[in-house]
């Protein structure tokens, strides 16, 4: 989960990192007060989850209150890059600025460690630092056992050739970087610059922060965190039920059983809509092992409540999950489905392999529904879920 | 021969007592696994009875060990008791750790994988949030379906457990020597890599499937690793063509960065090695039918 600036700094200030006031607000009229704390200047800063918005006229200095509220009011319903400004950070004013810096922590997949980077050459994208001069940007194996102490830290430090003026207050704001990323179970912590101050302070002015949402459980504050009106009604509906969906933007409905499969089944309805009037899978989604009636009945009406959506391909492969058991669920979602006086209107093709598999399919003929059709290959389900789906566009 | 695991594997159950671990404890043992305990320092001591076999409870992994000469351990931990229990298997320097679960932290599967480089990489780990391996008809460590296929000669690695089973059944009259479910976290211990290698030195194996999926560049790597060192036919698969960037599909690790981690970059490189990459799993399975004949 990515957060907003304004809470990647609540974090960086809660474990120390030093960071400049700031206070985030929904309405204009709020910039003045938050203004008038800071001693009457600010700095009105649009919080959207990507770069560059610098750049797009989202960050704006303000001398006084009023001119607060008016850059406010510019910054607040402005779009940045398909990102609708619903908040802004009022922020403390930097002091005169020296020099920018880059530092950051995160996950190294390939090597299956963290990688502490970090650079003199701050204030700018960090990928084009890391393309046009890749020397500028140290990177720092850290063990996930020993962590970042100040012994670590002066090693990152000395690897990125900071100067010696600043050598030990970078290394001190890398120590409680560290203690951010750990105790938050962060996935990435960036700062964006790190500022040195004409008066020698090193401050962090802009982060990012990414989140492990597998570490909810021992971090009972970040559920806070999400971005609830950003969301997909659809997602949002589904997280609610605990199913893994993800809307995407094709007409073809998808369910099945494994992630892998999933988007295996993704790809090959997209293949196949090839075929089919370019028809495209119109979302991801995995109910998981042991699929009882009540998963399927959920999944389906997610599926069935999305407008997109022209047929469904249902395609699940019974590994300890029993093809009948399914079968079951199928049946029994769409008569819950159509009891609560939903109208069950889209044609569904089924695939059952694997485990019971003959029962489940028998299963489904004797239940005869008229939208429902058995297709027993991946790829000929696949196909006719593609056709249906065309032929309803 | 096998990769890993055979007849002769002594397999306990981190978990077994829990309602997973009780429900695939008994599925192992239905397969021919020899299960020689269960850890649970609260009921150790006691026994637990599967369908009139016996398997005993230890307190530790280091007493199960030293009670039975297990030499494989199956994890069934909830996430918030998985990084104790695999240090508690590291410890022990029991050779192979199965963590099955699903839904542990980052940071406690990078700490895990840590720990165990620093003691030397005794324990072998497989997963986390993988459906663990088989080698059908000799022994099964994990929640993999034993009856989905036969003893054969196609060696199959996959980051995916449903697109393992997949594949097993569309291979099933011809059998598979092993099958290894990796896992779909960020953070895995045996890699794709690494069953590559057994099974370029298992006599037993002829041809390789490898599944892959979106996330990291552990096929790309693979590419490369197979390109210099495997001489066995490999065919692969690789799932999310259609998946848009920054969204995690399923798996944790599922997820493509930016420009990075997409199917295409990962089936152009196993196809630069040399290896046959299908369109869909059935395709896959027909191009390794070809190779062998079959």
């Amino acid at each position: 989960m990515d957060l907003f600036e304004y809470q990647a700094r609540d974090l960086f200030a809660k474990h120390g990192v030093p960071v400049l006031a700031g206070e985030v607000i929904d309405t204009p009229e709020a910039a003045r007060e938050a203004t008038e704390k800071l001693g009457g200047k600010s700095v009105v800063k649009a919080q959207v989850k990507v770069g560059g918005r610098g750049k797009a006229g989202g960050v704006k200095l303000a001398a006084d209150p009023d001119e607060a509220v008016a850059r406010a009011t510019d910054i607040l319903g402005m779009d940045i890059k398909g990102h609708t400004v619903h908040k802004v950070m009022i922020a403390e004013l930097s002091p005169e600025i020296e020099a920018e810096y880059y530092v950051s922590y995160l996950l190294d997949r390939t090597n299956r460690t963290f990688l502490a980077m970090a650079s003199v050459q701050g204030g700018m994208d960090i990928e084009e630092v890391a393309e046009k001069t890749p020397e500028a940007l140290a990177k720092v194996p850290v063990n996930a056992v020993d962590g970042v102490d100040i012994v670590k830290a002066r090693e990152i430090v000395a690897q990125a050739k900071f100067p010696a003026d600043v050598a030990e207050g970078v290394a001190e704001a890398l120590v409680t970087l560290w203690d951010t990323f750990v105790a938050e179970d962060a996935l990435l912590v960036e700062v964006n610059p790190l500022v040195k101050t004409k008066d020698g302070r090193i401050l962090a002015l802009d982060g990012k922060v990414s989140l492990d949402e597998n570490a909810d459980f021992r971090q009972p504050g970040h559920e806070a965190l999400e971005d609830k009106a950003a969301a997909n009604p659809l997602e949002a509906a589904a997280k609610a039920k605990n199913l893994n969906y993800v809307k995407l933007d094709g007409e073809v409905g998808i369910i099945g059983n494994g992630a892998g499969l999933v988007m295996s089944t993704l790809d090959v309805v997209a293949y196949a809509g090839e075929n089919h009037g370019n028809v495209k899978p119109a979302n991801f989604l995995d109910i998981g092992g042991g699929a009882s009636a009540e998963v399927m009945a959920n999944g389906l009406e997610i599926i069935l409540g999305d407008p997109d959506v022209k047929s469904v391909f249902v395609n699940v492969f019974g590994g300890i999950t029993a093809c009948d058991e399914v079968a079951n669920g199928i049946v029994q979602a769409l008569a819950l489905l159509e009891s609560k006086g939903e109208k069950v209107e889209k044609p569904l093709v089924v695939r059952l392999d694997g485990n019971n598999a003959e029962l489940g399919r028998k299963i489904l003929s004797d239940a005869n529904h008229p939208l429902v059709q058995r297709v027993d290959t991946m790829d000929g389900a696949a196909d006719k879920a593609a056709e249906l789906a065309a032929a309803a566009k | 021969m096998a990769i890993f695991l055979t007849k002769d594997s002594k397999v306990i159950v981190q978990g077994m007592t829990g309602a997973t671990g009780m429900k695939h404890t008994k599925l192992m043992l239905a397969d021919g696994t020899n299960i020689v305990g269960g850890v649970n320092p609260r009921k150790a001591g006691t026994t637990v009875d599967f369908d009139g076999t016996e398997v005993p409870v230890f307190g530790s992994v280091a007493e199960a060990m030293e009670k039975t000469g297990a030499n494989v351990s199956v994890l069934f931990v909830p996430p918030a008791f998985s990084k104790a229990a695999v240090v508690e298997a590291i410890d022990a320097e029991i050779p192979l750790a199965v963590v099955i679960t699903e839904g542990i932290a980052v940071h406690d599967s990078a700490a895990f994988w840590a720990y165990a480089g620093a003691k030397g990489n005794k324990t072998r780990i497989i997963g986390p949030n993988c459906p663990g391996l088989i080698t059908p008809g000799q022994s099964n460590a994990g929640i993999i379906p034993g009856d989905i296929t036969k003893p054969g000669r196609i060696g199959l690695v996959s980051k995916s457990g449903t697109l393992t089973y997949q594949m097993m059944y569309e291979l099933r009259d011809i059998g598979f020597s092993s099958a290894v479910g990796i896992g779909g976290d960020p953070v895995i211990g045996t890699t794709h890599i690494d069953a590559l290698a057994a099974f370029e030195a298992d006599p037993e194996t002829d041809l390789i499937v490898m599944i892959g999926e979106i996330g990291g560049d552990a096929e790309e790597r693979a590419a490369d690793f197979i390109a210099k060192n495997v001489t066995k036919p490999v065919v692969g698969y690789v799932a999310g063509f259609t998946a848009p960037e920054g969204k995690t599909m399923g798996h944790a690790g599922a997820i493509v960065s930016g420009s990075s981690g997409t199917a295409q970059a990962k089936k152009e490189a196993l196809e630069a090695a040399g290896v046959k990459v299908g369109k869909t799993p059935t395709e896959t399975a027909k191009l390794a039918r070809e190779i062998l004949g079959a």
